[in-house]
């Protein structure tokens, strides 16, 4: 079995090449919370307490427009609904974890974290006890993602907006997306839970407070699901049977 | 102070939903569709940020050849497709956006 350290190394390292779609969200977060008039330390300091890309873009930009703080703290609610579905997710591996361990990685599950994370638990090993130690890995990736983040709203906010906008820097974190998504695309169901959720997603964008993502993704797993049990119950009638509620 | 009670109020509902679910779940036992079910999280969420991202760049749907991310993404994906490298991705996918970008205009 692995150890903890070599656990926790291989976390970092899975997290390595993301960092190169998250540096530019992060500076590009930090550039657009002092547009939006938000102080130096505030806009660090929700990298930190928040720790949400997407619902730190949304907040400081509902916070320059004198959006009322309970509308805002509903808006970063309905933005991060996606990751009960990441929490309930891991949940089943976490559960041998001592109450701390489980609380910290809570604060660490992030959307890049997740995705290298749940990778790595779903790959099958021969040892006894496989998931025992992986723990490790999900700091290891929780740390990194973090550290960077800080590191680089941190540079945005210095560098102010000395980045172009023509750069399209914001780029890089539907590139991130792309590359984790789409080598995990490995059978009929899961494809067409990703085109569906997709789908969804686009014409469904208008939704307020970003709704459109939580129906979108719901439909996504329900697509996948169907799919996969159209398929199981023809090879295996028995088993879709005794699913049937 | 306004600003901070609102940032603490985003940072404990976003603990909060992270959290609940870790420790709701540790007591119950995960019933087996929603085990299977939880298996098509990862495409369909990131999935769902992905197309808007592509097909929408400006906010409208944008199904032409002059719509640079689409293009510059579907080469992503292809790329991802064949060499399950995050880097290649990346550095491809940008690429072919700046030189697009340049090509449209």
């Amino acid at each position: 079995m692995p150890s903890s350290r070599s656990e926790f190394l291989s976390g970092v390292k899975a997290l390595l090449p993301i960092l190169l779609g998250v540096i530019p969200f992060g500076m590009i977060y930090g550039v657009l919370a002092l547009g939006a008039g938000l102080p130096g330390g505030v806009a660090l300091a929700m990298s930190s307490i928040v720790f949400a890309g997407s619902a730190q873009f949304v907040g400081a930009q509902l916070m320059a427009t004198g959006t009322p703080g309970v509308v805002i703290v509903l808006t970063t609610f309905i933005v991060n609904l996606r990751h009960m579905l990441y929490g309930a997710s891991v949940a089943p591996h976490l559960k041998h974890l001592h109450p701390l361990w489980r609380w910290l990685l809570a604060y660490l599950l992030t959307d890049e974290a997740y995705a290298v994370t749940i990778t790595h638990y779903n790959q099958p090993e021969a040892s006894p006890s496989p998931s025992a130690r992986k723990h490790w890995y999900f700091l290891g990736a929780g740390l990194a993602l973090w550290s960077t983040w800080q590191a680089s709203t941190a540079v945005g906010i210095f560098l102010g907006a000395q980045v172009p906008a023509s750069w399209a820097l914001d780029f890089t974190l539907t590139l991130t997306f792309i590359a984790l998504v789409v080598p995990a695309l490995n059978d009929r169901p899961s494809v067409a839970a990703a085109l569906s959720a997709g789908v969804v997603a686009v014409l469904a964008a208008d939704l307020p407070l970003k709704l459109g993502l939580m129906v979108a993704a719901l439909t996504g797993i329900l697509v996948g699901l169907w799919l996969e049990r159209n398929a199981s119950g023809a090879l295996r009638p028995s088993r879709s049977l005794t699913l049937d509620p | 102070m306004t600003l901070w009670l609102i940032i603490i109020g985003m940072g404990l509902v976003t603990y909060a939903i992270r959290l609940s679910p870790i420790v709701l779940l540790e007591r119950v036992d995960i019933p087996p569709v929603i085990r299977r079910a939880l298996r098509f999280v990862p495409p369909a969420v990131l999935s769902a940020i992905i197309l808007p991202g592509l097909l929408r760049p400006g906010g409208a749907l944008d199904l032409s050849f002059g719509n640079a991310r689409l293009l510059a993404g579907v080469l992503a994906a292809l790329v991802a497709w064949r060499s399950k490298n995050v880097l290649l991705t990346i550095g491809v996918g940008m690429a072919a956006l700046w030189i697009l970008q340049i090509l449209i205009r």
